[in-house]
C-alpha cells in the first residue's frame, strides 16, 4: 500500500467504510452489536501491532494520555475561571492527533483549527506553555496574545491555530506550496473539522494542491458536529473522502479510534507527498465527548450517544490492545499516568506563577517592521 | 430712551425695562400694577404723529387702551414696538456682536485674538454667518498698530487672566483639574449631592477687630464700619492670599480667580440674596462698608441688577445679630466656600495662665470639597483668624 | 532618468526584486500567460519561468490564503488581484490571516506579502468593477495601504512594499496606469513606506490627496494659482501607517485645509484625516476641515453619472475657494 495512485487509494477508503464500523452510523445499533464491533476495533488494532517498536507504542499512549489529562485539567481550571474566551476541548480525538503526528518528521508543518491543545502537545509543544497561553500568561506560546484558539510555536513548525472555520486550509496549502518552492521534503498536515468542508476555502485549496502537486495533507477530523449541527444536516454528499475525487485527489477513510489505524494511513499519505509532492484528504473518523466548547450545553444529542462512542474511547482501546498483547501491564500505564499528571499539575503550577503580559506588549507584534508611533496616535 | 418704562420680575430679583429707542410713549396697553407674560405688547412708542394702529390692532383685544398725552421725548425717533425682552435672571446674556448671542470665531481666529489681547467683541466677522476668520484678526492687528490709542492692545503676551462674563467680575484663570480632582469630585458628590461640603470651625477673639472698628468709626461717624464689614475685608485679602480657596470646581478644569469677589448673605422679605462686593481684598473699609449698605438696602426693595448678585467667588453670611452663635452655611455653587459668622459675646478664656474675658466670635467655613480640602480650608482659616485676631495685618 | 509609464514603472519595480530575490514569486490570475489583465507583468514569465511567475485558477480566497502561508515559511509572495473589486473575496485571509498573524503568535510569524492590483474609479463598468475600498484595509491594524500616484512613487514603494516584512496592500489607479513621469534608472531606487510627499508646495491652503486624486489637485492648484491663492498638495502615498506629521504641519502653515479622494465619504480616509487635524491642530484652523469625495452612490455605467460621482478639477477648486473665504 505504500505508493498508489489516487484510484487506489480512494478505493483503500472505500473498503475501510464497507467493513461494519460504528462510525458510519452511530445511532443505528444496539449494545451487543457495539461491543461486538468494538472487540472487531481492537482485533484490528492488534493486527497493526506487530512491527512497531515497544517504546514507539508507549509513547503513543503516553501522548494521548497527556492530551486527555491536559484536557480535564483545563476544563476544570475553565470552569474555575481561570481561562476565557473560548475553550475548545479535544478529549475523545486524541487518537487522530497522537497517530497523525507521529507519522511525521519533526521539521514537518502542522496547521490546524482553534480545537489545537491536543495538536500543540502531540507536536512536542510543552504543557507549561500552552496552559500559560490559556491562562493569557507572558510564557504562553503566543506570549498570551492568542489563548486557546491561536497557540503557535515556530521552532516546532507549528503553523498554529486558526479561528476561522476552513480559514486554515489555504494557509497550509501556501506552507506545503513553499517546501515545494523550495526543493525541500518537508510535508505540511493540514487539520480541520468535518463542517469546514462545507467552505469555499477547502475547495479552492484542494483544487490547487492537485493542480499544482502540493505536498499537503488535508486531514478531516470528522467528529459528526460542527457545533450543534450534525453533519446529516449540514452536508449533502456526507461521505466526506470522496470529495477528494472531484479533485482527483488520493483520499482515504480512516478509523479515528484507533491511533494505529491514523497512524498507518497517515505515513502512507506523507510518503506521497514527500516523494512525489502530492497531496491527500484523509477522512478520519472520530467523536469528541465533550460539548462544542466550554459553553456548550450539548442537548442537540443524546447521552446515549456519547457513551455508544466511550466504548470506542481511542485510549481504552489501545491500553487494552496493549496489556492483552502484553506490551504493558497494567502498572506500567498506571505509572505512565501518574507521571503525565504530574506534569499537567506542574503546567498549572507554571501558568500560575507566570506573570501576566506587560502593558508595552500590547503595541508589539503588530508589524515586523513597526511604523512611526507618531503615526499610531492617528 | 433708557428712560425705566416698566419692571421685569426675574426669579431674583426685579428690574428696571428701559426704553430701547427714542421718541414718546405713544400708547400703553399694560396699566400700571398690571403685568404681563413675556412678549406681550406693552406700550408703544413712536414719533408724536406717526400711525400706529396697525400695531394696536395686534395687541391683545383684552388690554384697555387708555390714551395718555403725548409727552415730548429728547429727539423724534422711528417707531419700535416695545416688547418685554425675554430676559431671565439665572442667564443674564451680555451683548454681543453677534445677532444669535453666540460669538463665531474661527478656533485660529481665537487663538490669534487671545494671543493679541484683541477684543473679539468689538469685531464684525467676514466669514459666513459673521465668522470672525484669520483676516478679521490680522486687520484689527494691523489697525492697532497703525493707532496705538486705538482699541486693542498691542501686547501679544498671552493674557493671564481671562476677561470674566460677568462686567467687572474678577478675572480668571482656568487649569485642567487633575485626575484625582475629578475622582475625588465624582466620590464626593456620590455622598453628599452635586456639592460635597465638610465644615471648619474656628473660635476668634474679636476685641482687637472691635476696637479697631470703634476707632475708626471715631475718626468720622459716617463711615459706619461694621465687624461684618472688616469680616468681609479680611476674608478677601485672605482668599488672596490662598488662591486655592478662591476658585471654584468646574469639572474639567478648576477656575482660579484673581480677585476675591464676596457675596454677603443678606435676609430679604421673602428670602435671600448675596449681593456681591466686587474685589474687596482692594477695597477700603469704607468703600465696602458703603457698597455693602447700599446692595443690602436696594437688596431689601429688590432692586438689585443681576450682575450684582451673582458671580461672587466667595460668600459670608452673619447671623450674629441674631444672637446665633454658630451655625453652617450652605455654599452658593459655583464658589468653593462660604463663611457662617456667629455672635460676637464675652466669654471666660484662658491668656497667659490667667481666666481672662474676651469677645468671641465662632466662624465656620463650608468648604467644597471638591476643590478645597481639610488643610487647604484649614489654612486659609487660620489666616483669616490671624488677621481677625490682629487686623494691623491689613495694613501692612 | 526615463520618461516611463506607471504600468512600465510597476513592471520594473516587480521584474527587479524578482531578479534580487529567489524568495519573490508572483501569482495571480493572467498573470503569466496572459501578460496581466491590465498588462503589469507583461514579460516577467518568459524572464523568470512559471515557478516564479504563476497563473492561479479564479479561486481569490485560496490564492490569497496559499501566499500568506508560503510567507509564513519565508517566502515573499506578490499577490496579484485583477482588480481590488475581486479581493473582497479574500478579505478573510488578508484580514484573519495576513493582518492579525504576527500578533496571535506573539511575535512568531510574520507575513512579508504584497497584494497588489489595480482600484478605484475606472472608466464605465458600473459597480461592481469601479470602487475605491482602501478604506477597508487601512482598518487594520497589521497592514500597511500604499496608493502610488507618479511612476516614480509607483515604482520606488513597490520595491518596498515588496522588501518590507509585513503584508501590504498596494492600490493602482486604474485609469493613471498610463500615466508618464520620470523614473531614476538605479535598480535600488527606494521610497520608504509611510512618508508623505509634498507635490506641491504653497502657503493658503493644504489639499491632501491620493491615488487619483493627485494629478486633480495639482491642476486645481495651478488654476488657483491664477486666482492668487497658493495651494500646498500633500499626497500621503501610504495611507497606513499615515504620515499624519507631515499633514499637520502643512495645516499649521495654511490654516485651512481640503482632503479629496475618489472614495465614498463614509467611514473614509478623509473622515479620520479630518479627525486627526481636529485633534491635533484644531487651533489653527481658519476654517472647517473640507472633504472633497466620490458622491455617495454606487458606480453608474452611463458616462454622464459616472462623471458626476468622481471628483474633478471643479469641485476641488470650489472647495478650496469655500475654506478660503473667496466666495
Ligand atoms: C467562518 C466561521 N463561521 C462560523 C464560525 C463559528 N464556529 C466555530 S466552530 C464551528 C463549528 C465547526 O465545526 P467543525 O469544522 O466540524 O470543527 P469542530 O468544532 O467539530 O472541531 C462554528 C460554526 C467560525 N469560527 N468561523
Ligand atoms: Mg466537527
Amino acid at each position: 500500500m505504500s505508493k498508489q495512485t489516487a484510484e487506489q487509494a480512494t478505493a483503500a477508503g472505500a473498503e475501510e467504510q464497507s467493513s461494519p464500523d460504528v462510525a458510519t452510523q452511530p445511532d443505528k445499533v444496539d449494545l451487543a452489536t457495539l461491543q461486538r464491533d468494538r472487540d472487531a476495533a481492537k482485533e484490528r488494532q492488534k493486527s497493526r501491532l506487530g512491527g512497531l517498536e515497544t517504546e514507539t507504542l508507549i509513547e503513543l499512549y503516553r501522548q494521548m494520555i497527556l492530551i486527555r489529562r491536559f484536557e480535564e485539567k483545563a476544563a476544570e481550571v475553565y470552569s474555575a475561571g481561570k481561562i476565557g474566551g473560548f475553550c475548545h476541548l479535544y478529549i475523545g480525538q486524541e487518537a487522530v492527533a497522537v497517530g497523525t503526528l507521529s507519522a511525521l518528521r519533526k521539521d514537518d508543518y502542522v496547521i490546524t483549527s482553534y480545537r489545537e491543545h491536543g495538536h500543540a502537545l502531540a507536536k512536542g509543544m510543552t504543557p507549561e506553555s500552552v496552559m500559560a497561553e490559556l491562562y493569557g500568561k507572558a510564557t504562553g506560546c503566543s506570549k498570551g496574545k492568542g489563548g486557546s484558539m491561536h497557540m503557535f510555536d515556530k521552532s516546532l513548525n507549528f503553523l498554529g491555530g486558526h479561528g476561522i472555520v476552513g480559514g486554515q486550509i489555504p494557509l497550509g496549502t501556501g506552507a506545503a506550496f513553499a517546501s515545494k518552492y523550495q526543493g525541500t521534503d518537508q510535508v505540511t498536515l493540514c487539520f480541520f473539522g468535518e463542517a469546514a468542508v462545507n467552505q469555499g476555502a477547502f475547495h479552492e485549496s484542494l483544487n490547487m494542491a492537485q493542480l499544482w502537486k502540493l505536498p499537503c495533507i488535508y486531514i478531516c477530523e470528522n467528529n459528526q458536529y460542527g457545533m450543534g449541527t450534525s453533519l446529516e444536516r449540514a452536508m449533502s454528499l456526507r461521505d466526506i473522502s470522496k470529495k477528494a475525487s472531484a479533485y482527483e485527489m488520493a483520499s482515504e477513510f480512516v478509523d479515528g479510534m484507533d491511533v494505529l489505524a491514523v497512524r498507518e494511513a497517515t505515513a502512507r499519505a506523507v510518503e506521497r507527498a514527500r516523494k512525489d509532492y502530492l497531496p491527500t484528504l484523509l477522512e478520519i473518523r472520530t467523536y469528541r465527548f465533550m460539548g462544542h466548547s466550554m459553553s456548550d450545553p450539548g442537548n442537540y444529542r443524546t447521552r446515549a450517544e456519547i457513551e455508544k462512542y466511550q466504548e470506542r474511547d481511542p485510549i481504552k482501546l489501545f491500553s487494552a490492545s496493549l496489556r492483552e498483547e502484553k506490551i504493558a501491564d497494567e502498572k506500567l500505564l498506571k505509572e505512565i499516568d501518574a507521571e503525565v499528571r504530574k506534569q499537567v499539575e506542574e503546567s498549572v503550577r507554571f501558568a500560575e506563577e507566570s506573570p501576566y503580559p506587560a502593558p508595552e506588549e500590547l503595541y508589539t507584534d503588530i508589524y515586523a517592521n513597526p511604523i512611526d508611533p507618531s503615526a499610531r496616535k492617528l | 430712551m433708557g428712560e425705566p418704562l416698566a419692571e421685569i420680575d426675574t426669579d431674583k430679583a426685579t428690574m428696571e425695562m428701559q426704553a430701547l429707542s427714542e421718541g414718546v410713549l405713544r400708547k400703553i396697553l399694560v396699566q400700571e400694577g398690571e403685568s404681563a407674560p413675556l412678549g406681550q405688547l406693552i406700550a408703544v412708542v413712536g414719533t408724536p404723529d406717526e400711525d400706529i394702529s396697525s400695531l394696536l390692532s395686534e395687541a391683545p383685544a383684552k388690554a384697555a387702551p387708555a390714551e395718555k398725552q403725548p409727552e415730548p421725548a429728547a429727539q423724534p425717533a422711528s417707531r419700535t414696538p416695545a416688547a418685554a425682552p425675554e430676559t431671565n435672571g439665572r442667564q443674564q446674556a451680555p451683548q454681543e456682536s453677534s445677532q444669535s448671542g453666540r460669538m463665531i470665531v474661527s478656533p485660529l481666529a481665537a487663538r490669534m485674538a487671545a494671543e493679541a489681547g484683541v477684543d473679539l467683541k468689538s469685531l464684525q466677522g467676514s466669514g459666513p454667518g459673521g465668522r470672525i476668520i484669520k483676516r478679521d484678526i490680522e486687520a484689527a492687528m494691523s489697525q492697532s498698530k497703525a493707532a496705538p490709542g486705538g482699541t486693542f492692545p498691542r501686547s501679544v503676551e498671552p493674557l493671564k487672566f481671562q476677561q470674566a462674563q460677568v462686567a467687572t467680575a474678577s478675572p480668571y484663570r482656568d487649569e485642567p483639574s487633575s485626575e484625582i480632582r475629578r475622582v475625588i469630585a465624582r466620590r464626593l458628590v456620590t455622598s453628599l449631592g452635586p456639592v460635597p461640603h465638610f465644615f471648619l470651625t474656628s473660635e476668634i477673639e474679636m476685641d482687637r477687630a472691635a476696637e479697631m472698628r470703634r476707632g475708626i468709626n471715631a475718626l468720622d461717624p459716617d463711615l459706619k464700619i461694621s465687624i461684618n464689614d472688616i469680616i468681609i475685608k479680611v476674608v478677601a485679602v485672605a482668599l488672596v492670599q490662598h488662591p486655592a480657596v478662591n476658585a471654584s470646581f468646574q469639572d474639567k478644569f478648576i477656575r482660579y480667580y484673581e480677585h476675591a469677589d464676596i457675596g454677603v448673605a443678606v435676609a430679604i422679605e421673602d428670602g435671600l440674596i448675596t449681593p456681591v462686593v466686587r474685589a474687596a481684598d482692594q477695597k477700603s473699609l469704607s468703600q465696602i462698608a458703603g457698597e455693602v449698605r447700599e446692595l443690602a438696602e436696594r437688596a431689601k426693595t429688590r432692586k438689585l441688577k443681576p450682575e450684582e448678585y451673582t458671580g461672587a467667588t466667595f460668600s459670608v453670611s452673619n447671623l450674629g445679630m441674631f444672637g446665633i452663635d454658630e451655625f453652617t452655611a450652605i455654599i452658593n455653587p459655583p464658589e468653593s466656600g462660604i463663611l457662617a459668622v456667629g455672635a460676637m459675646t464675652p466669654k471666660p478664656v484662658v491668656r497667659n495662665d490667667e481666666v481672662v474675658v474676651k469677645q468671641m466670635m465662632r466662624v465656620t467655613m463650608s468648604c467644597d470639597h471638591r476643590v478645597i480640602d481639610g488643610a487647604t480650608g484649614a489654612k486659609f482659616l487660620q489666616t483669616v483668624k490671624k488677621m481677625l485676631e490682629n487686623p494691623l495685618y491689613l495694613v501692612v | 532618468m526615463a520618461t516611463i509609464t506607471i504600468r512600465e514603472a510597476l513592471n520594473q519595480a516587480i521584474r527587479e526584486e524578482l531578479a534580487r530575490d529567489e524568495r519573490v514569486f508572483l501569482m495571480g490570475e493572467e498573470v503569466a500567460a496572459y501578460n496581466g489583465a491590465y498588462k503589469v507583468t507583461k514579460g516577467l514569465l518568459d524572464e523568470f519561468g512559471p515557478k516564479r511567475v504563476i497563473d492561479t485558477p479564479i479561486t481569490e480566497l485560496g490564492f490569497a490564503g496559499l501566499g500568506v502561508g508560503a510567507a509564513m515559511v519565508g517566502l515573499r509572495p506578490i499577490v496579484e488581484f485583477i482588480t481590488f473589486n475581486f479581493s473582497i473575496l479574500a478579505t478573510d485571509q488578508i484580514v484573519n490571516s495576513a493582518a492579525k498573524m504576527l500578533y496571535m503568535s506573539g511575535g512568531q510569524y510574520n507575513i512579508p506579502i504584497v497584494f497588489r492590483g489595480p482600484g478605484g474609479s475606472a472608466y464605465q463598468v458600473s459597480s461592481q468593477h469601479s470602487q475605491a475600498i482602501e478604506s477597508w484595509f487601512a482598518y487594520f491594524p497589521g497592514l500597511k495601504v500604499v496608493m502610488p500616484s507618479t511612476p516614480a512613487d509607483a515604482k520606488g514603494l513597490l520595491k518596498s512594499a515588496i522588501r518590507d516584512d509585513d503584508p501590504v496592500i498596494f492600490i493602482e489607479q486604474e485609469r493613471m496606469y498610463g500615466n508618464k513621469g520620470e523614473v531614476p534608472d538605479d535598480p535600488d531606487f527606494t521610497i520608504p513606506l509611510g512618508v508623505a510627499d509634498i507635490k506641491r508646495e504653497g502657503t493658503d491652503v493644504t489639499i491632501v490627496a491620493r491615488s487619483l486624486m493627485v494629478p486633480i489637485a495639482l491642476k486645481a492648484a495651478d488654476k488657483l494659482q491664477e486666482q492668487g491663492v497658493s495651494c500646498e498638495v500633500i499626497d500621503p502615498r501610504t495611507i497606513r501607517p499615515l504620515d499624519i506629521d507631515t499633514i499637520i504641519e502643512s495645516v499649521k502653515k495654511t490654516n485651512r485645509v481640503v482632503l479629496a479622494e475618489e472614495s465614498h465619504p463614509v467611514c473614509g480616509i478623509n473622515a479620520e484625516i479630518s479627525a486627526a487635524i481636529m485633534e491635533r491642530a484644531m487651533d489653527f484652523l481658519d476654517a472647517p476641515v473640507k472633504r472633497v469625495s466620490g458622491i455617495d452612490v454606487p458606480m453608474p455605467y452611463a458616462k454622464n453619472l459616472e462623471d458626476l460621482v468622481v471628483p474633478d478639477v471643479d469641485r476641488v477648486i470650489a472647495a478650496v475657494r469655500e475654506v478660503a473665504y473667496l466666495d
